[in-house]
C-alpha cells in the first residue's frame, strides 16, 4: 500500500498492528482500503462495525468512524447504525467464528433483510485470538487445541449460507490473490443491499503450526493451488472440484433493500395518515 | 403530542411507549416477549408515522444491540422485553455502558427464574437491574407505579439517559403493564425533553471520550465526521484500547460517578412518613398495596408511613436511613424472596429492625397481608 493511501484510510498512529508475522489479515485489510478508495467512499460517513477476535481488530485501524462491538454482535449493531442514519456507508468486519458459531444468527437475518451493508469475513478457519480453538470453518479432521484428536464437524460454506438466505452479493477471494479481492470488494461496496465477502486467511501461528501446513508462504501456495475461480468451475466435473475451493462473484440477485422499503412503508404511512 | 389526547383509559405498557414519543423516541428494536409485548406493537404502529423506525430483530440480543448502535449514530433509541429477555440483553447493556451509549430499556417483570410464570408478575428481577452485566457500571433504574408513572417515568428515562449517556432501565411488572387506568397525557409543549450534548462541529474533529470535558463527555455521533472509535474494551479519551493502569481505574470511576455524584437522581416519595411508628418500603404495584394498608393501619391506631422508591437504583438510602432512626420497625413487601429488603437493611443499618414479607406464587400481595406484617411490627 502506498503511504499516501495509509495516511488517508487508516489511523496511522495505531500501527503496528496487533496481528501476528505472517497472518492473512493485514493483506485483506490492505485490500479493502483499496477497494474503499476505488469506490471514492466519504470517511466522514463511512461506519466500519465489528466484533470480537483478530479481524475485528481491523475496524480501528480504518480511519472513519468505528465500532468495535460485543462477540459475534457486529451485524446486529450495525444494522441499527444503518437504519438510525440511511445515508451512511456501513461496513461490517468479522473473524469466522465471531460471524458464523456466536454470531450465525445475526447472520442469517441480516442477509434475509437485504439490509444495505457490505459484510466482509475474514476466515482463517480458527479462533486466533484465543490461541488457534477450532471454529466453524474448520476443516474436518483438522487439529486444534479443543480438536487435539481431529475436529469431527464438517465445515461451514458461508456463501452457500449467505446466498440460500438472501443475500444480495456472494463473492470468494483468497489472501493470495490480493488484486482479484480489491476487484470483489469493489463490486461488494457498489451494491445497494446486503453484499457478502468470504476472504481466506491464513493463520500459520495457530493452524498452520498445528496442523503442519509450513509457514504463511506455503498456506498461500496452498490457497492458490487449491482454489478455482468461478467461471472454470462450471466447466469442472464435481469430482474435479472435489477439495478444491471457488472464488470469485458466486451470486447475485435484485431484491427490494430494506432501508428503502422502510422509507416506502414510512412515507406510505404518513400519507395515509395526513389524509 | 399524544397519539391520542385527552382523558383515555390506557394500559401501562401503552403508556411507557406514549411516554417515549415524547421524549422523541427514533429508534425502537424489540423481540416479542409476554407480557412486554404491547409497547412493540403500539410502536410499531405509532412510529412510521413520526419518521422512526421500529424492527423486530431476530432474538432479544440483537435488539440490544441494535438500539446501541442506533444510539451511537444519533437516534434515540429504546426497547421492551421480560425476564428471559433481560438477561439476554445484559451483554449489550453493559456495552452500552461502557461506551456511553444513551438507551432506555423497559423490562415488564415476570415470575422466573427462566421461562417460569409468563403471565404473572414479579419482583425477581431488582438486583438484576443493577448488576446484571458483568463488571462495575452506572444505571439508573426507575420503578412506575400506575399507568401516568408509565408516561413519566419513561419519558424521564431518556432525559436521564441523555443527559448522562448512560443506559436506563424501566422496571414494572405484569400488574402496571396490563392495568388499565384513566390518564389524561400532558401537552407536548409542557414537556422537558433533553438531549445529548455533541461537540461542536464547526471547531472540527472531537475526541469520542474527551473526559477533560466533564465526566459527560459530548457524543461524537457517527456520520458526524469527528471518526471517533467506539469500543467495548478499556479505552482512553481518544476511544483507543487502553491496557492495565491509572487510565483503567479513571474510566470506571468516572462511569460509576455520572450516577454516584448526582444525589438529584434519586426519586422516593413518602406518605404518612412524618409521624411513622412502622415505615413500610414497598415499590411498584406492591406500594399500591403498601399505600392502602398503611391508611388501614391508622384506621386502627397504628401510625404506619409509605416510603416508595422511584429510584429502586440509586437506592434512597439516606432517606430511609433517616426514618429508621425513629421507627419500631421496617415492612419489605417484596414479591420475590427477599432483594430490595437487602438494601433496606443495609441502609437502615441496625437503626431499626427489618422484617421482609415475600411473595412468589405468582400473586399480587394485598393490602391486607402489608397490614398484618405492619400489626406484627407494631406490636412488637
Amino acid at each position: 500500500m502506498s503511504t499516501a493511501l495509509a495516511e488517508k484510510y487508516l489511523r496511522v498512529e495505531r500501527l503496528p498492528h496487533i496481528w501476528c508475522r505472517g497472518c492473512g489479515h493485514g493483506i485483506v485489510l490492505g485490500a479493502l482500503v483499496r477497494a474503499m478508495d476505488e469506490v471514492g467512499l466519504d470517511l466522514d460517513r463511512t461506519v466500519v462495525v465489528s466484533g470480537i477476535g483478530c479481524a475485528s481488530r481491523a475496524a480501528g485501524y480504518l480511519n472513519c468512524d468505528g465500532l468495535h462491538t460485543t462477540h459475534g454482535r457486529a451485524l446486529a449493531f450495525a444494522t441499527g447504525v444503518k437504519l438510525a442514519r440511511p445515508e451512511l456507508r456501513v461496513i461490517v468486519i468479522a473473524g469466522d467464528g465471531d460471524l458464523a458459531a456466536i454470531g450465525g444468527n445475526h447472520f442469517i437475518h441480516a442477509a434475509r433483510r437485504n439490509l444495505d451493508l457490505t459484510c466482509i469475513c475474514f476466515n482463517n478457519q480458527v479462533y486466533g485470538m484465543t490461541s488457534g480453538q477450532h471454529s466453524p470453518t474448520s476443516p474436518r479432521l483438522s487439529l486444534a487445541p479443543t480438536a487435539p484428536y481431529g475436529h469431527l464437524e464438517r465445515e461451514f460454506d458461508l456463501c452457500e449460507l449467505a446466498r440460500a438466505v438472501g443475500a444480495g452479493y456472494v463473492a470468494r477471494a483468497a489472501a493470495y490473490n490480493p488484486r482479484a479481492m480489491t476487484r470483489l470488494l469493489v463490486r461488494a461496496l457498489d451494491l445497494r443491499g446486503f453484499s457478502f465477502v468470504e476472504v481466506l486467511s491464513q493463520c500459520p501461528t495457530y493452524f498452520g503450526r498445528r496442523n503442519r501446513l509450513g509457514g504463511a508462504v506455503d498456506m498461500l501456495k496452498w490457497q492458490k493451488e487449491h482454489t478455482v475461480d468461478v467461471a472454470r468451475a462450471r466447466e469442472m466435473d464435481p469430482a474435479e472440484l472435489e477439495g478444491k475451493v471457488v472464488t470469485g462473484e458466486l451470486h447475485r440477485a435484485e431484491y427490494p433493500e430494506y432501508t428503502a422499503a422502510y422509507a416506502e412503508l414510512v412515507s406510505r404511512v404518513k400519507g395515509e395518515t395526513g389524509r | 403530542m399524544p397519539v391520542k389526547p385527552g382523558a383515555r383509559l390506557m394500559q401501562g405498557n401503552e403508556a411507557c411507549a406514549e411516554g417515549a414519543l415524547a421524549a422523541g423516541l427514533s429508534f425502537f428494536a424489540g423481540y416479542p416477549i409476554t407480557p412486554s409485548t404491547e409497547i412493540a406493537e403500539y410502536l410499531a404502529e405509532h412510529l412510521p408515522a413520526r419518521g422512526g423506525v421500529y424492527i423486530q430483530m431476530e432474538d432479544e440480543i440483537a435488539s440490544m444491540a441494535a438500539v446501541v448502535g442506533a444510539s451511537l449514530a444519533g437516534a434515540k433509541a429504546m426497547t421492551a422485553t421480560s425476564g428471559p429477555g433481560f438477561s439476554l440483553k445484559q451483554e449489550n447493556l453493559g456495552f452500552a455502558a461502557i461506551t456511553e451509549a444513551p438507551c432506555v430499556v423497559v423490562n415488564v417483570q415476570r415470575q422466573g427464574p427462566s421461562t417460569g410464570l409468563p403471565t404473572s408478575p414479579s419482583h425477581g428481577d431488582l438486583m438484576q437491574a443493577r448488576w446484571g452485566t458483568h463488571g462495575d457500571h452506572p444505571v439508573v433504574v426507575l420503578v412506575p407505579w400506575s399507568v401516568r408513572e408509565c408516561f413519566d417515568l419513561t419519558l424521564h428515562a431518556f432525559n436521564v439517559a441523555e443527559r448522562l449517556r448512560i443506559p436506563v432501565v424501566i422496571l414494572t411488572d405484569e400488574v402496571i403493564a396490563h392495568m388499565r387506568e384513566k390518564v389524561v397525557l400532558p401537552e407536548a409543549g409542557s414537556l422537558v425533553v433533553e438531549d445529548r450534548a455533541r461537540p461542536d462541529r464547526a471547531a472540527g474533529p472531537a475526541l469520542p471520550y474527551d473526559d477533560r470535558q466533564g465526566d459527560v463527555p459530548p457524543m461524537t455521533v457517527f456520520g458526524d465526521g469527528h471518526r471517533a472509535h467506539v469500543t467495548g474494551l478499556i479505552h482512553d479519551r481518544r476511544g483507543y484500547p487502553a491496557g492495565p493502569g491509572p487510565a483503567t481505574e479513571a474510566l470506571l470511576k468516572r462511569l460509576q460517578g455520572k450516577v454516584d455524584s448526582r444525589p438529584e437522581l434519586v426519586i422516593a416519595e413518602e406518605e404518612e412518613t412524618a409521624d411513622a411508628e412502622v415505615l413500610v418500603v414497598a415499590i411498584g404495584c406492591v406500594a399500591r398495596s403498601a399505600a392502602r394498608a398503611i391508611r388501614l393501619a391508622r384506621a386502627e391506631g397504628i401510625a404506619a408511613g409509605l416510603l416508595r422508591p422511584v429510584t429502586l437504583w440509586p437506592f434512597p438510602g439516606e432517606r430511609v436511613r433517616a426514618i429508621a432512626g425513629r421507627v419500631r420497625g421496617i415492612v419489605v413487601p417484596e414479591m420475590n424472596l427477599g432483594q430490595m429488603v437487602l438494601e433496606v437493611e443495609r441502609v437502615a443499618g441496625g437503626r431499626a429492625p427489618v422484617h421482609l414479607y415475600p411473595r412468589v406464587d405468582g400473586n399480587l400481595i394485598t393490602p391486607e397481608e402489608v397490614l398484618g406484617s405492619i400489626r406484627e411490627v407494631a406490636r412488637g
